[in-house]
């Protein structure tokens, strides 16, 4: 189970624009490396992000070999209803991690 | 005579700077990163380093050996950590030597624990630092007072300032000579410990002083000394000392 840091906020007014921001424990490993033995490391790379709000998506973003380890993202949503978000990560190698927060919407 | 005049200007130069970085000038790694990288420290939530830290508070509460938990003799970090990371390296009275925190923790782990040592810079070991570390963040660096590190203190002070490698450079030409200078594109920083371990976008990952001083080193074409060798427990000493009062940033995030 890869670690996370997830900021979103618990409550917010209907209609406020609210930040979002999720970091995610991930080698990244971008399979051009060498290992110690001088061999290829296998790529292992997070593929695809996506943040789904009452499960409805809202943001998604795919992933490359390029971006670093432990990838950062931050992205803005419109606060309209209660509810809960679920933002899963899926990547090489069966990767796939699901992590919520839920938001009170006044 | 003029080379003689310029190794003058060098000489005056570098005396002045040498008492700047050791009187109020000295400035933490920190201020001198971009405005990005900074906001990336501050923020708990976008600095990776404090993956690591909920990693270590787990291994915290978690059993090894038989049966015990750090937090079985050590109860709760937050009160109990407070202020060790900004200590340390100190003094072992049983083994009569002076030991970091890496060392520290194992010492705990071999004598309490009764279970193997973790290896430098493994993933449970760092996790383990960060988390004591994170606990005297905001904390001046108050290094120990012991009267027996001052000897090993010493000789940390002069391989500081000695010369070493193909590059025959010392620590103390680039960190308070030409500390704010460029160097291959980066500003060199005064190289102040008050980070570690630390988050450095180069490694993608945390590591400790340790591995940052090796890095320097084969940088400089020298043969870096092994992980938990007397001369880096030396280094360890007068740079904490060299840096006494500075923040504790533990884990901060360096490019």
């Amino acid at each position: 189970m890869a670690r996370t840091l997830i900021h979103a906020p618990a409550t917010a007014r209907k209609g406020e624009v609210v930040e979002i921001r999720t970091l995610i424990g991930h080698t990244m490993e971008s399979g051009y490396r060498a290992g110690s033995d001088g061999r290829t490391l296998p790529r292992d790379i997070i593929r695809r992000f996506t943040c789904r709000y009452n499960s409805e998506v809202v943001f998604s973003a795919d992933f490359y070999p390029a971006i670093a380890a432990n990838p950062y993202l931050a992205f803005f949503v419109t606060a309209d209803s209660s509810g809960s978000f679920t933002f899963t990560w899926e990547g090489d190698n069966g990767f796939a991690q699901t992590e919520s927060a839920t938001i009170t919407v006044t | 005579m003029i080379s003689r005049v310029a190794t003058l200007a060098w000489l005056l130069a570098s005396a002045g700077a040498l008492a700047q970085t050791t009187g109020e000038a000295r400035r933490s790694g920190f201020d001198t990163m971009s405005p990005a990288l900074r906001a990336m420290q501050r923020d708990d939530q976008q600095n990776p380093g404090m993956l690591w830290v909920a990693d270590g508070e787990v291994l915290w509460n978690k059993i090894f050996g038989i049966s015990f938990s750090c937090a079985s003799c050590h109860r709760d970090a937050r009160k109990s950590m407070r202020g060790v990371a900004a200590r340390y390296p100190d003094w072992d009275p049983i083994d009569k030597k002076p030991v970091d925190l890496t060392q520290r923790i194992n010492l705990c782990r071999t004598r309490h624990q009764l279970v193997l040592p973790l290896p430098p810079e493994s993933e449970e070991m760092l996790s383990l630092e960060a988390y004591v570390a994170y606990q005297s963040r905001g904390m001046s660096l108050a290094p120990s007072t012991a009267t027996e590190l001052e000897a090993p203190r010493a000789r940390g002070r002069r391989l500081y300032e000695q010369r070493i490698g193909q590059l025959n450079l010392s620590c103390s030409l680039c960190h308070d000579q030409l500390a704010g200078h460029v160097l291959a594109g980066a500003t060199i920083p005064q190289g102040h410990v008050n980070g570690y371990p630390t988050y450095r976008l180069e490694w993608q990952g945390l590591g400790t002083l340790q591995r940052r001083i090796r890095n320097c080193l084969s940088g400089v074409r020298a043969e870096p000394p092994p992980f938990d060798s007397d001369e880096m427990i030396e280094l360890e000493l007068y740079l904490a000392q060299r840096g006494a009062g500075l923040p504790v940033e533990a884990p901060a995030v360096r490019p």
